[in-house]
């Protein structure tokens, strides 16, 4: 039985120490890439303030769980190893103690209150942006992205997988898009999320955001990126088929090249005709009921 | 703790006027032999359930799709596993089987309030796994287990298979509703003389909080599966936007009914785990009382927290609060049960056979998930953590390694008592460490994956993720192999053929079943015992 015990310290203190150790993703050319890592056991690391207030909140949990595991697996080993039979023949018949189990109710009570606090704030915190700098439309359809900017010309496109067999050097298999959605390093961004076809979720870890795209609802979120790069994400919320090949990748560049960017993406997704867009007539419609910016485009 | 004060020996002079086997078997009516049907039924349908979850294993082994055709043959593997496990698994072990065999005994009641409706909730499931298993082969329901819209629309999934699914789910639903009837019935009409609510042991108050969340809960589920029936067949559009519905309105129907049913696969679970560790401590429970109402507690609570399931679904902040909250507290009684196992075998004389191993086994890991159910529970880390390896982790922490260890612990207390040969202690520990050992390795693995931002349901995945699924791969197979060294065990008891004292376990088993022989008679009670 001790085994329980050496097999559960190990698991936590590699957890820990895990923590510690990690390093942080890949920067080739200076810029923050925000994806998982091999054998990495922590969360991805934070790239964004809603992300670090995340970070914050869940060592102080984390923490708090490894104590907790710990102490009773303590408990269990002390138990087993000092009444085993052959050391404690008679058992003793205690069935009530009313100080400890007053204080087993009321201190994880108090755990849980110390918890909750930084909770709340979480939450509010990561509710909605106030004073956005821009707005970005997400809409997650079967079974890629389309992300608009409804305050830079109502533009949108798609965005879609980069296939295995096309992955170029500094791309990332599974992970690599070939229109990102490409916002300016330390703006806020609002995010409204709607839906087209069936649900997915809007996810990327490093910068701390995850919404749901429903049909028919529009949902806001934000996240800001204070770090140059491309942060990557996965659609998060069983959509059929391809539901593990909807990646999304989000880039973060200076305001100039994000003004740059702009000019170029306003004609080159003029015609609204970003590749694979579906020709279904059902489709164009309830594309142009969810979302303003088909309307544009028709 | 009830103490039984009759000391008539049993089982031997009994006239036991068994019926034939086919009356026996297929119009049971005692509530001993529809129990050992439940049993054989969850083997069964585990038999499906875990193969399913090796071949899941093999294709996440290694990044690229290997022996799945494409990502809708996986999302149907996804879901057959899952409502195997919960429905057809987990559900028929604890509550059909456990408790038809030991609720009634242990109130000293000569059988169930409704032996006939006991026998139709059984053959009820039949027909409902049937139904489940047959979908699999008319292009099966690729939706997860939540089943939610618009994915299992008949646009996006068409084909008889989720209708298949759905139907079976009406069945096996219905099947537990009457069930849950007759344990309520049995429990609060049919004790013993001297049996008070409060001298209940707790795998009876465990089946008794269950059987009322199944009554309140299952019903909800019958509604929401019924507008998606009619949704998918006959036009309406409860949950369609495009015709005044809401997708997000069946999240909540579904969770209202989804989160009491994680309890009512772990209370029953509670109540076992409480009795063996009384039982190889030689002590009575500590905080018997606080240990009945901490499940009343569960169950209570377990109802008012069903949207943190959707804490990233847009429900408003101060919804997204008020559901961390009340979710939160449920720490609490669950903490109260953690605490008063440890005390039951504190100063306690402990002897570590087999089912004892699953029950200490049990307190551990159910710690394990109970604490990373406290991480999730906070909207704020859920918003990265929601739908990822984390949630998996964290769910079969809890369901399979809780539960499991829960439907293990109880067979191996009760298969003496059950079939009257006492199960081989040497295999039953290796059976043990290789199962510990086994699911260890596969779900822990899984924190670290969900915290690197793995999404759940991806037959395919970045390479960064392969290291710590190969692990967990690795970790399945030993947990294959376990379930299968498990059948070798049940097997070679009966084979053996070693007989079982009425009470192999010595003093510190004073419920009632150990009163009676192993097996009991076909008619437990003959008078009825009294408490004291």
């Amino acid at each position: 039985m001790r085994r329980i015990l050496s097999t559960a310290l190990a698991l936590m203190l590699m957890a820990g120490s895990g923590a510690m150790a990690q390093s942080p993703p890949p920067a080739p050319d200076g810029e923050a890439i925000g994806a998982p890592v091999p054998w990495g056991i922590d969360l991805q690391d934070a790239m964004g303030p809603v992300k670090e207030a995340i970070h914050d909140f869940n060592s102080l949990v984390l923490w708090i769980i490894i104590g907790i595991v710990i102490f009773v697996a303590a408990l269990l080993a002390w138990v087993i190893w000092r009444y085993d039979a052959r050391r404690n023949p008679v058992p003793s018949r205690t069935s009530h103690n009313s100080i400890l189990e007053i204080a087993w109710t009321v201190v994880p009570v108090l755990i849980l209150l110390v918890i909750a606090i930084p909770s709340f704030r979480l939450i509010y915190y990561e509710d909605r942006a106030r004073d956005a700098d821009l707005t970005v439309n997400v809409q997650g359809r079967q079974w890629y992205w389309n992300y608009g900017y409804p305050d830079h010309g109502n533009f949108s496109f798609d965005s879609y997988p980069v296939a295995d067999n096309e992955i170029r050097p500094g791309q990332i298999a599974k992970l690599s898009v070939d229109n990102p959605l490409v916002v300016p390093v330390g703006a806020t961004v609002r995010v409204l999320t709607t839906g087209h076809d069936v649900i997915h979720s809007f996810f990327v870890p490093s910068l701390g955001v995850q919404k749901y795209t429903i049909p028919g609802r529009t949902l806001e979120t934000w996240f800001r990126a204070d770090r140059a790069g491309t942060f990557y994400g996965q659609c998060n919320q069983i959509c059929g088929n391809n539901h593990w090949f909807m990646p999304i990748a989000v880039r973060a560049v200076p305001q100039a090249e994000f003004d740059a960017w702009v000019a170029e993406a306003r004609t080159k997704f003029a015609e609204g005709r970003a590749p694979g867009w579906p020709e279904r007539d059902r489709t164009t419609e309830v594309a142009a009921i969810t979302d303003p910016s088909a309307e544009a485009r028709r | 703790m009830a103490h039984a004060a009759h000391d008539t020996p049993h089982g031997h002079d009994h006239h036991d006027h068994t019926p034939g086997f086919l009356a026996r078997w297929f119009f049971s009516t005692n509530h001993k032999d529809i129990g050992t049907l439940y049993i054989i039924f969850a083997v069964v349908a585990s038999f499906v359930g875990i193969g399913l979850s090796m071949l899941m294993r093999l294709e996440l082994q290694n990044p690229g799709m290997q022996f799945f055709a494409d990502g809708q043959m996986w999302n149907v593997a996804v879901t057959a596993h899952g409502i195997l496990m919960v429905f057809y698994v987990v559900m028929p072990a604890l509550i059909g089987g456990f408790g038809n065999w030991f609720v009634p005994i242990m109130i000293g009641a000569p059988d169930m309030a409704f032996p006939r409706l006991n026998n139709i909730s059984f053959w009820l499931l039949v027909p409902a796994l049937l139904l489940t298993i047959g979908s699999l082969f008319v292009g099966g329901t690729g939706t997860g287990w939540t089943l939610y819209p618009p994915l299992s629309d008949s646009q996006y999934q068409g084909g008889p298979g989720l209708d298949m699914a759905l139907f079976g789910l009406h069945l096996a639903g219905a099947s537990s509703i009457l069930g849950a009837a007759n344990f309520i019935t049995t429990i609060f009409n049919m004790r013993a003389p001297g049996m008070t609510l409060h001298k209940m042991p707790l795998f009876v108050w465990g089946m008794l909080v269950t059987a009322f969340l199944l009554l309140l809960s299952v019903p909800v589920l019958g509604g929401a599966i019924t507008m998606l029936i009619t949704d998918r067949n006959f036009g309406t559009a409860f949950f369609k936007p495009e015709g005044g519905g809401d997708p997000v309105l069946f999240q909540h129907l579904f969770w209202f009914f989804g989160h009491p049913e994680v309890y009512i696969m772990i209370l029953p679970a509670f109540g076992i785990i409480s009795h063996i560790l009384s039982t190889f401590s030689r002590k009575p429970i500590f905080g018997y009382l606080g240990m009945a109402y901490a499940m009343v507690a569960i169950g209570v609570v377990g109802f008012v927290v069903w949207a943190h399931h959707m804490f990233t679904s847009g429900i408003s902040v101060d919804t997204r609060a008020y559901f961390m909250a009340a979710t939160m507290i449920i720490a609490v009684p669950t903490g109260i049960k953690i605490f008063s196992w440890i005390a039951t075998m504190w100063g306690g004389s402990l002897t570590f056979k087999t089912p004892m191993l699953f029950a200490i086994g049990f307190v551990f890991l159910f710690t394990v998930g109970g604490v990373t159910g406290v991480k999730l529970a906070n909207a704020g880390v859920d918003q990265i953590l929601h739908n990822t390896y984390y949630v998996i982790a964290h769910f079969h922490y809890v369901l399979s390694l809780g539960a499991v260890f829960g439907i293990y612990a109880g067979f191996y207390y009760w298969i003496g008592k059950m079939s009257g040969y006492q199960y081989p202690e040497f295999w039953g520990k290796v059976h043990f460490w290789l199962t510990f050992v086994g699911v260890n390795l596969t779900f822990f693995p899984m924190h670290f994956l969900g915290a690197q931002g793995m999404p759940r349901r991806y037959p395919d995945y970045p390479d960064a993720f392969t290291g710590w699924n190969v692990v967990a791969s690795i970790g399945s197979y030993i947990s294959g192999v376990s379930f299968l060294l498990f059948i070798f065990v049940v097997v070679l008891t009966f084979l053996r053929k070693e007989k079982a004292a009425a009470n192999p376990w010595g003093e510190g088993a004073t419920t009632l079943e150990w009163q009676v022989s192993s097996p009991p008679p076909f008619h437990t009670f003959d008078e009825l015992p009294r408490i004291r």
